[in-house]
C-alpha cells in the first residue's frame, strides 16, 4: 500500500468515527455554515463538536502548517481528504474568507509572527475577516483606491470608505487595501493592512440590494488609529509599505480559485437536474421531449456547459498538482462559473414562470428563487468583472499587447 | 485517473508533432486538394503512419496495434487536425477498428485487425442515409433469403467509401424506420460487383461517397455483432468517432486560435497592433475560454471510452456537442479577426473552416447532441 493508500484508509477511518451523522448532510450554504468569529454562536451541539474535533486534527485548515493549527497535509493528502470527505457527504468543519483568502496571502507575505498570530486565530475558529478592498470610486479599476492612510509615528491613521465588505458588521477584523503614497503611480502607492474592526472610528451599514437584505457593506473609516505594530516582528502591514497590489493580487488569484470551484448551474440549492424540474414543471410533449423547445435548447447547452465547466476545474486541479500551476487560468474559471450561476437561477425563473415572480405582500423572501435569481445578478461583478477578467486574460494568458 | 495525459501519452504527443510537421504539414493537405489525387490522400504517408504504429493505434497489442486507446487515438486525431492531415486514419484505425474490436468475433478479428494495424485494409462505415445525421433511421433494406440476406439500399456521406476495402453498413433486419431495434451491422467486401461507390468531393476536400447496393448476397457470418440488436454497437462505434473526431476538431480550433493570437499581436492597424483593442482582446478571451473547456470534455471522452467503453456514450456526446459550437466558432472569429486576409484561399484560415463545417455534420452537430443529452435526462 502505497503512504497516499495508507493516508486515505486512515482518513476514511477518522472521518467515519468523527464526523457526526448531522454533519455528514451535504453542501454547506451561506446560512448552515460554520463561520466562527468572536461573535459566533453553534448552530448545534453536532457542528459544534465536529468543528473542536477536526481543530485538534488540524482539519480546519488542513493544508496550513501544524504550528499554526493546520496538519501541514501536501495537496494530493488535502485532494485525498477532500474526497472522503464529500464521498459521505460531510460538511467543511469551518469555512470563512480568513481561510480561503487572507490566509493563503500572509501564507505566502506574513512574518511569522504575523502568521502565529493571525493564521491561528483564523484556523481555532476565533476571528472572522472580511475584506476592504472596493471603494466607491475604485470598482473595476481597483488600483485608484483612495482610502487614505497616513504615518503618525507610532501609528497609522485612516480615513476613507469601503463598499461591498461582505458581513463586515459581523467580522472581527478587516485586511484592508489603503493608499500610503498618493504622488506615486497607482499600483505603487498601496498598502495591504490588517485592522481590527473594534477600533474606535469604524462605521458600518449593510446595503440593500435588488434582491433585499444581503450580507454586502459599506465600512467608514473616520480618524481610525491603527497600531504599526502588534507585537515583535508582527506589523499591521502585511508584505511591504506601497507594494500591498502585489498581495492584493496573490489574494484576488485565492478569490477567484474559490469563486470557481462552486458547483455552478445548480447553485447551493437548486434541483440536481434543471431538465427533470422543468419536465416536472412543464411537462414533455408525445415525443418525450420537454413541451418547450426553446426553453429545453437552453436547459440542454447550460448543463452541458455546466458539466464542460465541472471537467475543466477538475483537469486544472490536476494540472496544478502535476506541477503547471493555474495563474491567470483561475479568471476562466470565475468567468465561467458567474456566468453558469446566473443562468441556473435565470432558467429557473422561467421554468417556473409566473409563480417564481410572485413574491407575496412581505416582499422578497430571503432564501427564495426570487431572492438568489436577483442576487446572481452580482456574480460576474464581484471579485472582478466578467469584462475584468477578459482583460486579464487577454494580457496574461493570452499575453496580447497593451495600448 | 487524473485529467491530464501520462508521461507516455505525451510522448506520443511530441512524436506526432514531429512527424506531422515534416511529413504532412497543412501545405501538404493543399497539395493533396490541388492535385486531386483519386485516393484522396497520399498512400506513402499513410505508409508511414502505419509503421509509426498508428494506424492500429486502438488495437491491442496481440493484433499488431500498438495498444495506446483511445486517449493515444485522441492525441493523434488533435495534431492532424492542427495540420489538417487527410488520411484513412479515422475511417480505419478509430471507425473499422472499433467496430471488429470491441463487436467482432474472434474470426472477424484475426482476419481484419492486424490488416488494419499494418494499414493495408481501409474500413468505411456506412450509415447515413439523408443529409442529416439520423443513426436510428435506417431503411437500408437487409431482407432474410435462405441462409443469408440480400442487402439493398443507399447511403450517403460515407468517409473514404470510395477508397475502402471493407464496408460496415447499418441495414435494417426487422422493424420499421425510426426504430432503434431491427438494425444489425454487415461486414461485407466493398468491392463486390453488387456496390456502386460515387466519390462524392466535400467542401473540405476530404473523401465521403455515396453508395448504392443493389441485392447483394451476405451471410450470418458477415453480422458485425448481434442480428437486430446492432443499434448498441453502432452507438458504441459512433461514440468512439465522436470522441476522436472532437479530438481533431479541437487541434483545429487551438490552431486556429494559436494563428488568430499570433495576428493580433502582428497586424497594426491606426498605428497600434489589432490585438491591443478590447473589442477583439475580450472576444479572444472568451474564446480562449471556450476552447479550455472543450479541451476537458475531449479528454474526459476519450479517458472514458479506455476506462468504461460501453457507458461513455454521454461523455462522447458533450465532447461532439461542445467541439462542433466551439471549433465552429473558433474558426469564424479565426476569419474575422484576420480581416480581409482570412477570406483568402491563400491564408489557411479558411481550409479550418472548411473542415470543421463537414467534421460538425458528421455523427451529429451540436444541436443533434444536446437533443440526444436531453432526451437521455428524461426531457
Amino acid at each position: 500500500m502505497s503512504d497516499l493508500d495508507k493516508f486515505r484508509a486512515e482518513v476514511r477511518t477518522w472521518l467515519d468515527e468523527n464526523c457526526p451523522e448531522e454533519m455528514r448532510d451535504g453542501d454547506i450554504t451561506p446560512e448552515n455554515q460554520c463561520w466562527g468569529g468572536r461573535q459566533w454562536e453553534f448552530q448545534s451541539e453536532a457542528q459544534k463538536i465536529w468543528f473542536e474535533r477536526a481543530l485538534a486534527q488540524g482539519y480546519t485548515v488542513p493544508t496550513w502548517p501544524k504550528e499554526y493549527g493546520g496538519a501541514g497535509l501536501s495537496a494530493e493528502e488535502a485532494k485525498i481528504l477532500d474526497e472522503e470527505r464529500q464521498a459521505i457527504n460531510a460538511r467543511k468543519p469551518l469555512s470563512n474568507f480568513g481561510i480561503s483568502m487572507l490566509g493563503p496571502a500572509l501564507l505566502a507575505y506574513g512574518t511569522h509572527e504575523q502568521k502565529a498570530q493571525h493564521l491561528t486565530a483564523i484556523a481555532r475558529g476565533e476571528i472572522r475577516w472580511c475584506q476592504g478592498y472596493s471603494e466607491p470610486g475604485a470598482g473595476s479599476d481597483l488600483a485608484s483606491l483612495k482610502a487614505k492612510c497616513e504615518d503618525k509615528g507610532d501609528h497609522w491613521l485612516i480615513n476613507g470608505q469601503k463598499i461591498w465588505t461582505s458581513n463586515a458588521d459581523i467580522s472581527d477584523w478587516i485586511f484592508c487595501l489603503v493608499r500610503t503614497d498618493f504622488e506615486a503611480p497607482k499600483h505603487q502607492g498601496i498598502t495591504f493592512i490588517l485592522i481590527d474592526m473594534a477600533s474606535e472610528g469604524i462605521s458600518v451599514k449593510p446595503i440593500v440590494l435588488i434582491s433585499g437584505h444581503s450580507p454586502f457593506c459599506e465600512t467608514f473609516f473616520d480618524d481610525v488609529k491603527v497600531p504599526k505594530s502588534y507585537g515583535d516582528n508582527n506589523p499591521s502591514v502585511v508584505g511591504e509599505i506601497n507594494r500591498g497590489w502585489d498581495v492584493a493580487k496573490n489574494l484576488l488569484v485565492h478569490e477567484r480559485g474559490m469563486l470557481g470551484t462552486m458547483s455552478p448551474l445548480r447553485g447551493t440549492t437548486g434541483p440536481e437536474s434543471l431538465g427533470k424540474f422543468a419536465a416536472e414543471k412543464i411537462g414533455l410533449d408525445a415525443t418525450g421531449r420537454l413541451d418547450d423547445p426553446a426553453l429545453r435548447q437552453r436547459i440542454a447547452q447550460a448543463e452541458l456547459d455546466n458539466w464542460a465547466y465541472d471537467l475543466t476545474v477538475a483537469r486544472m486541479t490536476d494540472e496544478a498538482n502535476a506541477g503547471n500551476g493555474l495563474g491567470a487560468k483561475s479568471s476562466m474559471l470565475k468567468y465561467v462559473a458567474s456566468e453558469l450561476t446566473k443562468c441556473g437561477t435565470e432558467l429557473r425563473m422561467d421554468i417556473e414562470g409566473t409563480t417564481a415572480a410572485t413574491i407575496g405582500e412581505d416582499g422578497i423572501e430571503y432564501g427564495s428563487l426570487a431572492n438568489n435569481w436577483l442576487y446572481n445578478r452580482a456574480y460576474s461583478i464581484l471579485g472582478g468583472t466578467t469584462e475584468v477578467q477578459f482583460n486579464i486574460i487577454s494580457k496574461r494568458v493570452l499575453d496580447l499587447p497593451s495600448q | 485517473m487524473p485529467l491530464i495525459l501520462n508521461e507516455e501519452q505525451e510522448m506520443l504527443q511530441d512524436a506526432a508533432k514531429g512527424f506531422l510537421a515534416e511529413k504532412a504539414p497543412v501545405s501538404a493537405f493543399r497539395t493533396v486538394r490541388d492535385n486531386k489525387p483519386a485516393d484522396g490522400f497520399c498512400r506513402q504517408l499513410w505508409t508511414e503512419m502505419a509503421q509509426m504504429g498508428w494506424a492500429g493505434i486502438i488495437v491491442d497489442e496481440t493484433h499488431g496495434g500498438s495498444g495506446f486507446g483511445y486517449v493515444g487515438a485522441g492525441v493523434l486525431a488533435e495534431e492532424m487536425g492542427r495540420n489538417l492531415t487527410a488520411s484513412p486514419f479515422f475511417s480505419t484505425s478509430v471507425l473499422g477498428a472499433t467496430a471488429i474490436q470491441k463487436y467482432g468475433t474472434e474470426k472477424q478479428k484475426d482476419e481484419n485487425l492486424a490488416a488494419i494495424s499494418g494499414g493495408e485494409t481501409l474500413f468505411a462505415l456506412a450509415v447515413d442515409e439523408g443529409p442529416r445525421h439520423k443513426p436510428d433511421h435506417i431503411a437500408f433494406s437487409a431482407e432474410p433469403a435462405g441462409n443469408g440476406f440480400i442487402l439493398s439500399g443507399t447511403k450517403t456521406f460515407v468517409a473514404d467509401g470510395h477508397v475502402a476495402d471493407k464496408l460496415i453498413i447499418a441495414a435494417r433486419t426487422s422493424g420499421d424506420e425510426g426504430d432503434t431495434a431491427g438494425i444489425t451491422l454487415f461486414l461485407v467486401d466493398a468491392n463486390a460487383p453488387e456496390i456502386t461507390r460515387v466519390h462524392t468531393p466535400m467542401v473540405d476536400s476530404r473523401n465521403a461517397a455515396d453508395i448504392a447496393v443493389e441485392g447483394l448476397e451476405v451471410t450470418g457470418d458477415d453480422i458485425l455483432g448481434e442480428l437486430d440488436g446492432g443499434y448498441a454497437a453502432l452507438e458504441g462505434i459512433l461514440s468512439a468517432g465522436r470522441a476522436v473526431l472532437s479530438a481533431e476538431m479541437s487541434g483545429s480550433a487551438q490552431q486556429v486560435f494559436d494563428v488568430t493570437t499570433d495576428y493580433l499581436k502582428e497586424r497594426e492597424q491606426f498605428g497600434q497592433k489589432i490585438g491591443s483593442f478590447q473589442g477583439l482582446q475580450h472576444r479572444a478571451a472568451q474564446l480562449a475560454t471556450e476552447i479550455e473547456m472543450m479541451k476537458s470534455a475531449v479528454l474526459k471522452s476519450l479517458k472514458d471510452l479506455d476506462q468504461d467503453f460501453d457507458n461513455a456514450g454521454m461523455t462522447c456526446c458533450l465532447a461532439k456537442a461542445k467541439t462542433g459550437q466551439v471549433a465552429q466558432l473558433a474558426t469564424k472569429e479565426a476569419i474575422q479577426m484576420h480581416g480581409g486576409i482570412g477570406v483568402t484561399d491563400e491564408y489557411d484560415v479558411g481550409l479550418y473552416f472548411k473542415r470543421v463545417h463537414v467534421a460538425q455534420q458528421m455523427f451529429g452537430d451540436a444541436g443533434f447532441h444536446s437533443d440526444r443529452w436531453a432526451r437521455n435526462s428524461g426531457y
